[in-house]
């Protein structure tokens, strides 16, 4: 009988890998009760604060919307009543997106919710707006209908007037609506995602404090106290 | 980066929580626009007004398309001058100072009027004898004497289109029999006559519409040239004041039908009714370059002086967080 050889010991890689570095520095920005935390500051008591998760809830509407209409072609929505319907569902959703978005944006501008090492929130925001103009003009110049046609040609001369217009044709439909389902779509939810990640990773801005009130931290502070605020808990998000 | 900022003394949170559901709460907005996006559709629907064709075009207004059609052959239309990215000319294109990037951009979609609009389209009729001779003259010529030609024909429809948007007494030069133009030239229009006739009666037939969508492929999406074909004339124009579309009106901000279109481009549109733009050859890419310096100060706000102040000197932020300074002060 042959004896069986022993497994060999198991060697650990002197250096971390690749992986395993992605892994750590994505638990160390955002562990599992920040990502998905179950608790909010007693701040967030506004209903200013509802435009934010309004503006994801629109856009999943819009996506699925979309993807509906995308699954039977573009011209469905001509010709049949339940095409239409979905039509309008997206049109609708589209225009509660940029009205969420804009109050949004006003209300973060109001908090000043760049504050706090949170310039990445507003910039990835702001940035979101900017690129869902497009992809909106894109699908206004992709219904091939008269708007469709009056759009197009009536814009396409601000895109050639700074030589957009050579990769950014409003008046080819194919290109239009390549960037309408694709590309666009992929920029706007990639920013929303990074710009969710980034409020989890630093939290919703809290208030401005006071000017008394800074003025009796002050004085605690001189006095011996740690400045704290009464009732702290430090919770999840501390 | 610290010398733009203003002042920030914003520390970590270190007071109380509450309860809260992130999922649940992404759920039930959901839900909630779902439901009103259905509502709005139920009470509103959406516009879908039918395109045009240039079949419609040639039979509704075939003064206006032969009048669009032979300044496509003489080089006279605004898609012929244009420029890039349609062609070499120059009617279209615009700068700013030092900037020319329509120029540098070049003509990547590439538009020969005569040829795309006039001739070609002509070639694909067969069995047509008088056609073919006149084909035939047309090219043979040298370029001098087909301008002759088309302008020829051109002027009087050109006096009568004006007179007509003048609200004037047109000239009578120009009139319509059985669904065909009469044009009385003022000199030896050639073989153009013949040629504008022939390609109204195609276009009305629905030949032009497809014979512009032919490319070297089967398959196409690209409506660049009958979209600037129907541009240069008059239908799209008219559907468009009818529906309160035109840049004096609406705009783009709108849709057919009154629906709001694209409301959030309202500044975007604002700057074409400002001086100097309002007159300006050069109006598109001077509204582009300031929204683009707009959109650049919109991004950088956290960085700007003085606009990211603001926030904390106009005390709306005391409505916001009302609840909470109300805790705190009663503390």
């Amino acid at each position: 009988m042959s004896s069986v050889a022993p497994d060999p010991p198991v060697t650990h890689a002197p250096e971390k890998s690749w992986t395993v570095k992605v892994r750590e520095a994505g638990v160390a920005a955002l562990p599992p009760e920040k990502l998905l935390p179950d608790g909010q500051p007693t701040y967030v008591a506004s209903w200013i604060y509802m435009f934010g998760v309004a503006s994801i809830a629109s856009l999943i509407v819009i996506i699925g919307s979309g993807s509906i209409l995308a699954l039977k072609g573009p011209a469905w929505w001509h010709y049949t009543g339940v095409g239409h319907f979905f039509n309008s569902i997206h049109l609708w959703s589209v225009e509660l997106f940029f009205f969420a978005m804009v109050v949004h944006l006003w209300g973060k501008y109001w908090m000043a919710s760049w504050r706090g090492g949170r310039s990445r929130v507003w910039i990835t925001g702001a940035v979101t707006f900017l690129v869902a103009i497009p992809c909106a003009l894109t699908g206004y110049v992709s219904q091939q209908n008269f708007d469709a046609q009056w759009i197009s040609t009536q814009a396409k001369d601000a895109m050639n007037s700074v030589g957009a217009g050579a990769f950014f044709n409003l008046t080819n439909f194919g290109q239009m609506y390549s960037y309408h389902v694709l590309l666009l779509p992929i920029a706007v939810v990639a920013l929303v995602g990074a710009h969710v990640l980034l409020v989890r990773k630093h939290g919703v801005v809290p208030p401005f404090e006071l000017a008394r009130r800074k003025a009796a931290l002050a004085t605690a502070a001189s006095a011996g106290s740690d400045g704290s605020p009464a009732g702290a808990d430090g919770g999840a998000q501390s | 980066m610290s010398l733009l900022r203003s002042e920030d003394d914003t520390q970590p949170w270190k007071g109380r929580y509450y309860p809260y559901d992130l999922v649940k709460e992404l759920c039930i907005a959901v839900g909630v626009v779902g439901l009103l996006a259905v509502l709005l559709t139920v009470l509103f629907s959406s516009p879908d007004d039918k395109p045009s064709t240039i079949a419609q075009w040639s039979q509704q207004k075939p003064a206006d398309f032969v009048t669009a059609a032979v300044k496509e052959l003489d080089g006279t239309s605004p898609t012929a001058e244009y420029g890039p990215p349609y062609n070499h000319n120059s009617g279209s294109v615009q700068h700013f100072f030092f900037l020319h990037p329509q120029r540098w951009l070049g003509v990547s979609h590439p538009i020969d009027t005569e040829k795309d609009y006039v001739v070609g389209p002509l070639e694909t009729i067969p069995n047509d004898p008088t056609l073919a001779a006149a084909l035939a003259q047309y090219k043979a010529a040298p370029a001098t004497q087909k301008k002759q030609w088309a302008e020829a024909y051109a002027k009087p429809l050109e006096e009568t289109a004006t007179a007509e948007e003048e609200k004037k007494t047109a000239p009578n030069t120009v009139s319509e029999s059985n669904g065909t133009v009469i044009v009385k030239t003022s000199g030896n229009a050639g073989p153009v006559p013949a040629l504008m006739g022939s390609l109204l009666a195609l276009a009305k037939s629905g030949g032009v519409d497809g014979s512009l969508l032919t490319s070297k492929q089967f398959f196409q999406t690209d409506y660049t040239k009958p979209l600037l074909f129907m541009a240069d004339g008059g239908l799209l124009d008219e559907r468009a004041e009818q529906q309160h579309l035109l840049g004096e009106q609406w705009g783009l901000m709108n849709e057919t039908g009154s629906y709001p279109g694209q409301p959030w481009l309202w500044l975007y549109a604002l700057w074409y009714q400002v001086e100097p733009m309002k007159s300006s050859s050069s109006a598109d890419i001077e509204v582009l370059l300031i929204m683009s310096l707009l959109s650049v100060a919109f991004i950088c706000i956290p960085f700007i002086p003085g606009v990211n102040s603001l926030p904390r000197k106009i005390p709306i932020y005391k409505l916001i967080w009302k609840e909470h300074y109300r805790d705190v002060t009663s503390a």
